[in-house]
């Protein structure tokens, strides 16, 4: 099932043009691996599924993007973005404690009771694979986890609103090996739930977790295809070149 | 030859470094050396809770309770009219003006705070006053309360400014992170960017209470200048640094009377002190 369509899109910002003509699909529970180097557009593709390009005020698109046949345009801002989760690069844990860090979004929305709001904190932690670290200490700062944890924090607290898409920004570009390879773990056992769309900066992650893998060159979406072909045969001679590190 | 003009103009450099505070010394002394004779006649908590002011009666009586208490109640009226006022346009300004309208209200904003404040009072005495006078049916208009609504404007620009400054200078990945989770734009003002910047917002207001308490001018001409204890808003009252104002000139160098108008600068300095002190501490935890 297809969850996102993407028609002609081309994005301004003033007048740098930041994507070009794309045109994609992201299916439903699949991992989509985007990759390219730096300017090359993929965290503005990113920003585009739950419009947080809109804050720019120099931001321009034309073309359509579709969640499930509707344009995104045509959806209640707030209700998009609680249906499209983000996880940023940096961990940002807010200065609460972990269990209010967790239903953060959910009090937002008006939740008041006690006891669901437990119940989502341990569902959430533990999809985050994170309950079994943080159970016995709740009421502990969130800033008395390593960056591992925050960052696995961060994506239990966006777990937390019942997403069905979940955006990562390089999620891992602060964090040791081990901490990459928990958050990682995560991710695969996501998406039997939820649909993913991973940015990142790291080749070989995108290669490890990605069903299929989009790299974007200078706005340009110069190849989309499963993540197997992209690292083993390479439509295109820059796809290539970036994934052997010739460039980027 | 270089090394000469070197260490010539170093020096010179270190002198007007260290003039500042040679001179807020000397101040110092100069206010303590004269105020505290005072306490040779009148003993410090007489000086502080007396509720009389009556220094050229015979015998002189110095209680200056009746001038705190009118500073206090102007400067509280300013704070509750400008803090609302100075931290919601500060949002605007920050949050949700359009950049052209943002520079507008900046602009606007400087313009407030260059407009002298006897001029201010000047404009309260001739509008204010007797607006105020009319509403309340009251037999003068000038009151705590005209005070406080004049003070109020000059505690805006600072107000305004500082906790605009406080609030863009929180990192936008709070509010993009905020709005990420489904927040609305006021939700994420409310629940995340004014708690982010609320050690700024809180120096804001301190430094914008700092310049009201301090303020004079604007202050003697629509207080009304009576040095009675307040026991509403809407009496006239006289502030401490009006008292030191319309009194100086009158006070026989050397008396008790003159001594006293010192002691009353040094708790005005001990009140500012604090408050600038108190606005400091708050600007440094803003920045760990």
């Amino acid at each position: 099932m297809v969850k996102f369509e993407v028609h002609d899109l081309n994005i301004w910002f003033s007048s740098i043009h930041a994507l070009k003509q794309v045109n994609l699909e992201i299916r439903s529970n699949e991992i989509l691996s985007v990759i390219g180097p730096a300017n090359s557009g993929k965290t503005t593709f990113l920003r585009t599924l739950n419009r947080l390009n809109d804050l720019n005020a120099a931001f321009k698109m034309t073309g359509a993007v579709e969640l499930e046949r509707k344009d995104i345009r045509g959806i209640d801002i707030e209700e998009l973005r609680r249906k499209i989760g983000m996880v940023f690069a940096l961990p940002l844990p807010l200065p609460l404690s972990i269990f209010e860090n967790v239903v953060y979004g959910v009090r937002m929305q008006g939740e008041r009771n006690r006891k669901k709001l437990e119940e989502k904190t341990e569902q959430a932690l533990r999809q985050a694979y994170l309950w079994e670290e943080v159970k016995g200490r709740m009421d502990e700062s969130a800033f008395k986890l390593s960056g591992g944890q925050q960052q696995r924090l961060c994506i239990a607290r966006t777990l937390a609103v019942d997403p069905e898409v979940i955006l990562f920004d390089e999620p891992c570009s602060g964090l040791d090996p081990i901490s990459t390879a928990k958050v990682e773990d995560a991710m695969v056992k996501l998406k039997e739930k939820y649909t993913i769309v991973l940015v990142t900066n790291n080749v070989k992650q995108a290669a490890r977790v990605g069903d299929r893998t989009a790299f974007f060159l200078s706005g340009e979406l110069i190849e989309i295809d499963a993540t197997d072909k992209i690292f083993t045969a390479p439509q295109d001679k820059r796809t290539d070149g970036y994934i052997r590190g010739r460039f980027g | 030859m270089r090394k000469i003009k070197e260490f010539v103009i170093v020096k010179l450099i270190q002198v007007c470094g260290l003039a500042s505070i040679f001179f807020v010394a000397l101040i110092f002394l100069f206010l303590l050396k004269e105020g505290l004779s005072v306490f040779k006649t009148v003993s410090p908590f007489d000086f502080s809770f007396g509720k009389n002011w009556y220094p050229i009666s015979e015998p002189a009586q110095l209680g200056i309770l009746p001038l705190i208490s009118g500073s206090l109640l102007v400067t509280l009226g300013a704070a509750v009219i400008s803090i609302p006022i100075g931290v919601g346009c500060a949002v605007y300004i920050a949050e949700i003006a359009p950049l052209k309208i943002k520079e507008i209200l900046k602009a606007g904003i400087e313009l407030l705070a260059a407009i002298p404040s006897v001029v201010l009072g000047f404009i309260g005495m001739i509008t204010l006053v007797p607006l105020v006078k009319n509403i309340f049916h009251l037999p003068t208009g000038l009151t705590a309360l005209s005070g406080s609504i004049m003070l109020a404007f000059m505690a805006m620009p600072t107000i305004v400014s500082i906790a605009e400054d406080a609030l863009y200078s929180v990192p936008k990945t709070y509010k993009e992170g905020a709005l990420a989770l489904g927040a609305t734009h006021w939700q994420a003002i409310w629940r995340v960017m004014l708690p982010a910047a609320s050690s700024g917002i809180l120096a804001a207001v301190m430094l914008g209470i700092g310049r009201v308490i301090g303020e004079t001018m604007a202050v003697m001409m629509i207080t009304g200048n009576a040095a009675v204890m307040p026991n509403s808003i809407l009496v006239p009252v006289r502030t401490l640094t009006a008292t030191i104002a319309a009194e100086m000139g009158e006070a026989v160098v050397g008396s008790e009377h003159y001594f006293a108008l010192f002691a009353i600068g040094i708790i005005l300095f001990i009140i500012s002190f604090a408050i600038n002190v108190t606005a400091d501490l708050f600007l440094q935890k803003r920045q760990q």
